[in-house]
């Protein structure tokens, strides 16, 4: 069965999330971190989620898993609205969360089996105390890690070893759904590789759904089944990882894919870059239709009056812009 | 003669665990108008080797061999005060983390003029226009108005620009660049290797690009130094490097990079975990995480080995390949593996 026959596992309706930044001493203004995003996340399926920083991803990312109450729209697992607190404490057993930056987002007072074993008494997952550690020694064999680590720290494992940890915790509670937020940017290169292969390994073997948040789109384009790109909290494109790659059709897609550096220098210095110009524009000050239209060089007086709809031009592939299908090159 | 010459540079920091040999036996020369890319991932030396030519290592560091010339003065035991002429003046560096780099409490524009100021003859005035023109020429809107800001009023990549344009503001003969673009989105790493080329060719300094980023290298590097664990364990032009790797460590930091052939399938990682600088092995370092390792890679450390005038490396498989093709000659006793 092919990912696109699958059934949805996660869908995303018009979700919004704002913050309230103060702006004097009593006015607040919202910061549109998420503004009216919508996607679906099938069984079985990487979803990719790239965007400069500041764009909103991880926002989307921690708002699934209402780490963020979520100021509009709808959440759907499996066919039902997560809406109570019983819903939302029944959901986090079936979604987690891989983090960052594997120094900060462990513990460094916890053993390693303290660590994984916490999701486990949290949901009361476990019956005894052998049966607690069966399941955490059984965690650190998925995740390539021997049962002598269980009573270490943190602290004297390597970078690549702690994001292995983090994982573990994570697949605790046996979750269905992992979003993982940049988990192999902090890693080197020789260690990404064996990480983003672990994820390939866990994914065919538990059945996971994971929403692969990251910047470097190699890593991206490797592990993703399709890829979304965001920019100042809109989504922007939505197609499978070889079509956006090959035919990225929104100009702000475009130039930030021809942005990646490619490891090989005869395509390098033959790669035309778009590069583009000026920063982010703050999400407090926000540009009035089209969100891109400052750093746009296809802009017109459309783009500055309404939002562009966010449509499907061919079978799977979305964009939001109102000159798709005028420019080409 | 070479703009700049590393040869045989060892550096250890002394701590209460032992000596680290951070850099052993590292050597290159870097010429005029060139770039030099340093490869390697987190401990391998690459920044302690620009620190060292700097000479503004930690407490803890010091340089224990080697020399290090620049125009031919030797800088490795040179007095503070010639040291201080060079760095900023003939040599400059411009670090990671652009958030961190800069003091909060100052104006963009003073601490701009503090380096012209210090290094040049020029009045407050000349140092004013001076540094309102460097502004201009790495692309900063507005130079006068962005003068009398503060860093938080400033994004990351224009302050990663700020930091470029005072180390270029007396026009060095030498630019180090330690990851300069590590911190940065993509799109704004992308406008600044493409400034950075711009000035290198426009001005014509040298560059030390020190990255743990092949793509980054592709697109700026004509040189390139592959370092693991305080030594060098291939140099060469980047094409060679690229389409000619001969250090097995080269060769799997190649194979383990996704690109778009790989999507779908597995990649091939190095296994294993970088090496503990206080307990290095007694021959290859890298050879406990090697595939290939034979015997004499775990007792012997190889010698650099040249293979032609563009490209040298560390590592006896070109030994057992060369033998293997009859392009080298064995003479006595033969302890491989």
């Amino acid at each position: 069965m092919t990912v696109a026959e699958k059934q949805s596992l996660i869908e995303v309706k018009h979700l919004k999330e704002y913050f309230n930044i103060n702006t004097g001493m009593i006015r607040t203004k919202p910061l549109k971190a998420v503004d009216d995003v919508s996607f679906t996340i099938k069984k079985g399926e990487t979803l990719g989620l790239v965007g400069e920083s500041g764009c909103g991803k991880t926002t989307v990312g921690r708002t699934i898993l209402h780490l963020y109450k979520p100021t509009d729209g709808e959440i759907i697992y499996e066919g039902k609205r997560i809406k109570s607190r019983e819903d939302i404490k029944n959901f986090r057993k079936k979604a987690t969360m891989v983090f960052q930056d594997p120094y900060s987002s462990l513990n460094p007072r916890m053993t390693v089996s303290d660590i994984i074993g916490e999701p486990l008494d949290v949901h009361k997952l476990t019956k005894n105390k052998k049966e607690r550690m069966e399941r955490i020694l059984e965690l650190m064999s998925y995740v390539g890690l021997n049962s002598e680590h269980a009573a270490r720290y943190a602290h004297e494992f390597s970078g690549g070893q702690r994001q292995r940890i983090g994982i573990a915790r994570s697949l605790a509670v046996n979750p269905d759904f992992i979003v993982c937020d940049e988990p192999v940017s902090a890693l080197d290169v020789s260690i990404q590789a064996q990480v983003i292969n672990m994820f390939d390994e866990l994914q065919e073997k538990l059945n996971l759904t994971y929403l692969f948040i990251a910047h470097d789109l190699l890593v991206v384009r490797h592990i993703s089944n399709r890829i979304a790109v965001m920019y100042l909290g809109r989504m922007v494109e939505l197609a499978p990882a070889a079509e956006i790659y090959d035919h990225p059709l929104h100009p702000y897609s475009k130039s930030l894919l021809s942005a990646v550096p490619v490891p090989d220098p005869k395509v390098a210095r033959a790669n035309k870059r778009i590069v583009l110009t000026g920063d982010i524009p703050s999400p407090l000050n926000a540009p009035s239709g089209c969100p891109f239209r400052t750093r746009c060089k296809y802009a017109t007086a459309k783009c500055a009056e309404s939002m562009p709809e966010f449509e499907e031009v061919s079978t799977g592939h979305f964009v939001a812009c109102h000159r798709v299908g005028e420019i080409n090159d | 003669m070479a703009l700049l010459e590393v040869s045989h540079l060892k550096t250890s920091f002394f701590t209460d665990a032992g000596e680290v040999k951070a850099v052993n036996d590292v050597s290159f020369t870097l010429d005029r108008g060139k770039v030099l890319g340093i490869v390697g991932e987190s401990g391998s030396g690459k920044s302690v080797t620009a620190y060292s030519i700097m000479q503004i290592l930690a407490g803890t560091g010091k340089i224990v061999g080697g020399s290090i010339k620049y125009n031919g003065t030797e800088l490795v035991g040179a007095s503070e005060k010639v040291m201080k002429n060079i760095r900023g003046n003939k040599i400059s560096i411009i670090f990671q983390d652009p958030m961190t780099s800069l003091n909060p409490t100052y104006t963009i524009g003073k601490q701009l003029m503090e380096a012209i100021l210090l290094h040049t003859d020029r009045d407050r005035k000349q140092a004013h226009d001076r540094a309102v023109e460097m502004l201009r020429l790495v692309n900063v809107n507005e130079p006068e108005r962005r003068m009398k800001q503060y860093p938080y009023e400033f994004s990351g990549g224009m302050r990663q620009r700020v930091m470029i344009a005072m180390a270029l503001a007396c026009e060095p003969d030498i630019l180090i660049a330690d990851e300069p673009t590590t911190a940065l989105d993509v799109t704004i790493q992308a406008q600044i290797l493409e400034l950075m080329g711009t000035l290198q060719e426009e001005l014509g300094m040298a560059i030390i690009m020190i990255t743990h980023d092949l793509g980054v290298v592709a697109q700026i590097c004509d040189e390139v130094v592959v370092m693991y664990a305080g030594s060098i364990c291939e140099q060469g032009t980047a094409d060679e490097i690229f389409y000619n790797p001969s250090h097995e460590y080269t060769k799997g930091l190649m194979r383990s990079i996704p690109t778009a052939e790989t999507a779908g399938t597995k990649l091939q990682p190095i296994t294993g975990t970088p090496i503990d600088l206080l307990n290095m092995p007694k021959g290859c370092p890298f050879a406990p995480r090697c595939d290939n390792a034979m015997k004499i890679c775990i007792n012997h450390r190889a010698e650099r080995m040249v293979l032609n005038e563009n490209h040298a490396a560390t590592c006896w498989m070109n030994v057992k390949q060369g033998v293997e093709s009859g392009e080298i000659e064995l003479e006595g006793g033969d302890d491989r593996g």
